[in-house]
This record gives C-alpha cells, structure tokens and sequence, in this order.
C-alpha cells in the first residue's frame, strides 16, 4: 500500500502538475500554429514574462500588507494574465504583423520569433537580474495531507496548496477554452481559421480579429502556466527557455493547430516525463526475491539529468510513425 | 550587378578599417585573437549558410554541433592517461559495447519477426519490449563501466594525436549526428527540423556534461594543443610576451584563415556548378525540383551533413584555440542564436556576405563589452547622483543588455533588410 502512496505521490501528482504546465504552453504553440501558421519558439519566454510580471504584482501587493487564504501569486494571476495578453498583442503589432504583411513566409516569422527570444530574455535579466527568485519568500508553501488510515497505508498522500490549485485552475481554463471554441461564434471562426484562412476570409470572417483573439488567448494562457511553473518550483530568467522543447513536442504529439491535442500532448509529455525519471527502486524493493537483479537506490528509466531527452525521444517516435500527431493536425 | 559589387568592396574595406583601427588601440596580439576566433565563426557561419542559405534547411543545434566538435578535438589530441589504459577500463568498456551489440541484434531480430508470422500491434509491442530489454541490458554494462573509470581514471583521456586529426575527427562526428538528425527530420515540414534540433542540441549538451568518463564533463579538460607553436614555445626560444603571443596567434590565423579560403574556394565554385544550382532549385520550390527527377530528401540530407561538418571544425578549432573545453561555457544564445544574426546580417545564401556577417558581428559583438558596460555604468552614476543609488550588478546586467541588442537587430534585420548587407544574387550573369 504504502508503494502505490509513494507513487502517486511522486507520479501522479508531480506529473500532473507539470502535465498542466505543459498543455498551457502547448495550447498557446498549437493556436498559433494553427492561425498564423508558425512555430512561435518566443512562447516559452512569454511565460517567463508572464510569471516575472505576477512576481512583481505579487511583492507589491505583499509590500501593501494585502494578506489572503490562497498563495499571492494566484491572487494576481487574472491581472498579471491580462497584462500579458496586451505584451502579446504588442509583439505581434511591432515584430510580426509587418511581416505578414510583407507576406513574408512562414519561415521568416520562425526567426523572428528567435529575435524576440532574445530580446525577451535580454529584457527579464535587464530589470530582474540573472538570481532565482520565488513567490513564497514572504509566505509559506501549505501542504494539505490526506491520511491513509482507512486504505491501510501509513504514508500520508501529500501535495502543496499551488499544485492543487494549478491543477484545478488548469481544467477550469480547458473547460472554459472548450465553450469558447465550440460554443461561440469567435471561437468557431477560429476553427474555421485554423481549417482554411482563405476560405474564412471570404466568408466574412474578420480574421484581423481572430488574429488578435488568438494572441490574447496564448498569452494570457502562456502567462498562467509560466505563473504556475514559478509557483511549483522557482523562478529563474532561463525558467521556459528548458522547458520549450517539451511544449513543443506536446504540441507536436497532439498535432500542430489541434487545442484538445495541445492538452493530450501536455498531459501525455508530463507524465512520460515525471514516470522517465521515477526512481523505481522503492516499489520495487518489497519484490526483491523475485528478481534477478538488486534492487539499488537510483533505479530510474532515465537519470535525472536527461529528463529532456523524454520528450525528445517521444516528439521522434511520433514524427516517425505519426507524423501529423496523435490528433492529425495540420500536415503541411 | 556593379552597384552590389562595390557595396560589397565597400562594406569589406570599411570592415579592414575598423580591425586597424582595433589594431591601433588594443595591440596587435588582441587583433590577431580576435581574427583567429572570427575566422573560426566564419566557418561555422559558412557551415550554415550551406545549410539555410543554399539548402533553406533550419539548424538551431548549432551549439551542440559545436560542443561536438570541441570534445573530438579533445579526444583525439589531449594526451594519453595510462591510468585509464591500465586500470580495467578498457575491459569494461569491451563488456558495454559487447552489450550494446547484443542490444542491437535484440532490436534488429524483434524488426524481423514478421517473417515469423507476427504482424500488426504483436509486432510493435515485441520491438518496443526489444528496445527496453536491449536499453537494459546496455546500461547493466555501460553504468559500471563509466563509475568505475570515473573512480580510478577520471575520464579516459586522449588518443594524444596531431591537433589537426582532432578537427577532422571534429567535423566527422558532428556529420554523423546531422546524418542521424537527417534521417529522421528532412521530409517532414521544415519547422520539425528547427524543433528537433534545438532538442538535438540540448541533449547533446547534457550527454557531454554528464558523461564524465568520456569528456570529464564540467571539470574541464586542458590544455589542449594547437597545430603550430604554441606562445610558451616562442617564449622559451627567448621571446618576448608580445612578441610570441602575435608570433604563435599569426601562426594559428595562417592556419584558420588557409582553411577558411579553401572552404570559400569550394564553396563559390560549388555554389555555380550545377550541384549549386540544383540545391537552390531545391530550396526554392522543392516540388517543382522533385518533379525534374531530382532527389530532394537525400540532396537535402547532403547538405545538412556537409554544413554539419563544417560546424563541427569550427567547433573544434574554438575549443583548440581557448585550449580549454569546458561544457558550461557553451550556451544556446552565444553559440546558436549569436551565429543566427550573423548570417542573416551578413546575407543567406551569399558567401561572401556569410563571410562579412561573422567578422563583423563578432568584431561588434567583442567590441560592445566595454561599450555597454560604460555606457550601464555612466547611468548608474547618474542615477546614484540623482539620488536613486547605483543600480545593483551593473556589470552583469549591462551585458545582458547584449543580448536584448542581439535580438533587436535580428528583428530590425528581418524587417528592413530581409536579404542582410551582402544579398544573394537573384540572377546570375551567364
């Protein structure tokens, strides 16, 4: 019993979280792709941005004396999400827009958006500094415990507060994301977009607006999931820069413009990742004398250290057999 | 066509300026330095522009093609450590890589199974089951090896080879990873190939940081040779300090800037030779070129390895120079990104505006340390002197200030001066 506690402890709940992480990231990435049709590599430090901007929403509502039951940093999500839906809108104004214009192809947008890496990250360690930071330097991180008793388990099942939170808040934003696209009448334009842009254009779609509801959507989202990133663990300028790969092959996995296989993908990736580098050797250890091995500690699939090479390893198996992902997203 | 010639003449002759000028300034040891190390850019940046310039093919793996390349150039030419030669090592090396073997006709007999009668998803599961078993089996082998030359050896040293087998064994390698890479990503749309490679990239640098046994990972190795004389030697023949540094750096410039010119050589002639020719038919409409009869995947994955190879002998020959490889010095920015900006400043698809790009970036980029930071520390002054206090790591935010410029000028780039300073030619007189 206490194996199968330890294990959702350290597995479900952990990849989980990261699993919500992901699919954030990755719906922001595939709506992207699927409207403006290219991989948008400055998402990752959208997120960083977003979470930069809750921190400095968060000290000064802590430096107001401005006290609540759940963790500051969610407190101010809902402004610190609008703020960053407005820096995407701006971005894409000031370095995109002209672009497309231009009728640049999809490529250029690609390095473009590799500029506005740059300047991004130039900016966050401009202002902020190349220190890690973390939102519960004033407060303190509760951990909610479910006693195991009644099952017959000793262990406690644990988890913090945020991850609680992003969990929930996270199947929130995809419930609320489902309503928009399939039940109003932007959301079905989008799809319509997503489908076949000429086509929707002539049937009097105002595609400047979808383009700018999508820029809102994937920031605003881009900002929540790199808050909750910077909640579970801590804040450095590189946060999102590490984790891009693995959005990006959630997004991949799900096909590139599918929103519900950006959640799979996020979800799928999150928990291949959490299982990679679970170290089995204490669930394991009650069946010693069946094995033929020893059961030492550090039994991991994959040492820590190569956790990225999870998703690496995932994203190629699925262009290998399944190249327009588990959803069939866009091909060409 | 005379209008962009002379803009070109221009823009190399402003350039031969700004080094003496440089020269001038900072001494000629420095500006010898810093042409070694711009001649090395210059052929990592002609490396790419073979690859997205020629081919339109992405690379953002630059990094760890480059970090490739420096741990070859240490493998082959750092000398041999006994210790690892006489411990059990090797032996235990023998057992993984028998492993590993083992492993692999595990795999290959698991693909075969359909001759058997096992079709469909029996199959899948037998081969994935195959690729555990054989992962297993390999890392039963590989993980005792590794801690014990870890433990007794350190790393397993160098082969203690000439400096130059190094760079080839550099470029060598880094061909066989692009190979791989090709293999899998070519033929898919192009933006899988930029993914893939960042990842790619990524991962490389995790295996040569971790991998203590065979690179030492973040405990550096040092020093590395050079190809010619080294300032020590001069030195000890009664030189100077300057005198040797210019003598040794002239040396290894001769050498950088010998290959740079032969790589430049091939590369114009192959650029009009029909093979050119076919690779920009490629580029530009893939599908009106494979509707001519022209391979274009295995064309594509010949100019992704041949780029590669190139990135990998600049790797090589950076590493070679600093005589120090230490993993933790490589990052994406400064060694992907950075090449980014100067090939699309400098023009796709052009040699010599590839060429261009890479000194004159890098010329700017050395140049702009201390710019920045005079620049950061007269406003902390002024801000100390108005009464807000001087801003906090003045020195290192300043240089991330680079970075932001870095960016700026991609996007300034893009938007004004789509083709870089040098453009590609559109037509060719015949």
């Amino acid at each position: 019993m206490d194996q199968l506690i330890f294990f959702v402890n350290k597995v479900l709940i952990s990849g989980a979280v990261l699993g919500s992480i992901y699919a954030l990231g990755a719906i922001g990435v595939t709506l992207i792709f699927g409207i403006l049709r290219f991989a948008h590599f400055a998402h990752g430090d959208m997120m960083t941005l977003g979470a930069f901007i809750a921190l400095v929403l968060a000290t000064l509502l802590a430096a107001g004396g401005f006290a609540a039951p759940v963790p500051t940093g969610f407190v101010v999500l809902p402004v610190a999400m609008v703020i960053t839906a407005i820096i995407a809108l701006g971005l894409d104004k000031g370095f995109y827009a002209p672009l497309r214009k231009r009728g640049a192809k999809p490529v250029t947008l690609l390095i473009a958006s590799i500029g506005v890496t740059l300047m991004i990250q130039g900016a966050i360690r401009l202002f902020f500094g190349v220190d890690t930071r973390s939102f519960f330097e004033h407060e303190t991180k509760s951990i909610i415990r479910i006693p195991t008793d009644a099952i017959g388990g000793s262990r406690d099942i644990s988890f913090t507060e945020p991850q609680l939170l992003m969990i929930v808040l996270t199947i929130v934003l995809c419930l609320a994301l489902h309503f928009f696209l399939t039940r109003t009448r932007l959301g079905k334009a989008m799809r319509a977009m997503a489908d076949n842009a000429d086509l929707a254009q002539v049937s009097g779609i105002n595609t400047a607006l979808v383009v700018r509801v999508t820029w809102i959507i994937a920031g605003a989202l881009a900002c929540c999931g790199g808050t909750m990133l910077a909640l579970d663990v801590s804040l450095t300028p590189d946060l999102a820069f590490n984790i891009e790969l693995s959005i990006f092959a959630a997004a991949i996995v799900g096909g590139l413009g599918q929103a519900y296989g950006a959640i799979a993908g996020g979800f799928l990736i999150g928990f291949a990742e959490t299982l990679a580098v679970f170290d089995w050797s204490f669930v394991l250890r009650p069946l010693q004398p069946w094995l033929p091995f020893h059961v030492d500690v550090g039994l991991a699939l994959v040492p820590t250290e190569y956790k990225l090479t999870v998703s690496f390893v995932i994203l190629v198996i699925v262009l290998l057999a399944r190249p327009t992902g588990i959803f069939k997203g866009a091909s060409s | 066509m005379t209008v962009r010639l002379s803009r070109a003449a221009l823009l190399y002759a402003g350039l031969v300026l700004l080094l003496i000028v440089i020269a001038l300034l900072d001494g000629t040891p420095y500006t010898t330095r810093l042409l070694v190390e711009a001649g090395a850019y210059a052929l990592i940046v002609l490396g790419l522009n073979i690859q997205w310039g020629y081919g339109g093919l992405f690379n953002f793996g630059i990094m760890g093609f480059l970090m490739v390349g420096g741990a070859a150039v240490t493998f082959i030419s750092y000398p041999l450590n006994d210790k690892f030669w006489n411990s059990d090592g090797p032996l235990l090396l023998g057992k993984a890589l028998l492993a590993a073997a083992i492993a692999a006709v595990i795999i290959l007999a698991a693909r075969q199974v359909h001759r058997i009668g096992i079709k469909g998803g029996w199959k899948t599961l037998l081969v994935t089951l195959a690729w555990f078993v054989g992962y297993v089996i390999f890392r039963s082998q590989m993980d005792p090896a590794t801690a014990s030359i870890v433990k007794n050896a350190g790393f397993v040293g160098g082969l203690g080879l000439p400096v130059l087998f190094g760079w080839a064994f550099g470029g060598l390698v880094a061909g066989g990873i692009a190979y791989v890479i090709g293999r899998i990503c070519l033929g898919l749309r192009s933006d899988y190939l930029a993914i893939a490679t960042i990842g790619i990239s990524e991962i490389l640098r995790q295996l040569i940081k971790n991998n203590q046994w065979l690179t030492r990972g973040t405990l550096t190795v040092s020093p590395i040779k050079w190809p010619v004389p080294l300032p020590q030697d001069y030195q000890a023949m009664g030189f100077d300090t300057q005198t040797s540094l210019l003598y040794a750096r002239g040396g290894f410039l001769l050498v950088v800037a010998a290959l740079v010119a032969i790589v430049m050589f091939l590369l114009i002639r192959a650029y009009g030779g029909p093979w050119g020719r076919m690779m920009r038919a490629i580029r530009d409409n893939y599908i009106a070129a494979g509707s001519m009869g022209k391979d274009v995947t295995s064309r594509q994955l010949e100019i992704f390895v041949l780029g590669s190879v190139l990135i990998g002998v600049g790797g090589s020959i950076l590493v070679s120079f600093t005589q120090i490889f230490d993993p933790n010095s490589y990052q994406t920015i400064n060694h992907t990104f950075f090449l980014w900006v100067m090939i699309i400043v400098g023009g796709a698809g052009n040699n010599w505006g590839a060429l261009f790009g890479a000194i004159f970036i890098y010329v700017v980029w050395l140049m702009s340390e201390p710019l920045a930071q005079a620049l950061f520390g007269g406003i902390s002054y002024l801000s100390a002197q108005i009464g807000w206090g001087a801003i906090p790591d003045i020195e290192s935010r300043s240089l991330q200030m680079r970075v932001f410029v870095l960016g700026l000028v991609i996007s300034v780039a893009l938007r004004y001066a789509p083709n870089g300073l040098i453009p590609e030619r559109a037509q060719r007189g015949s």
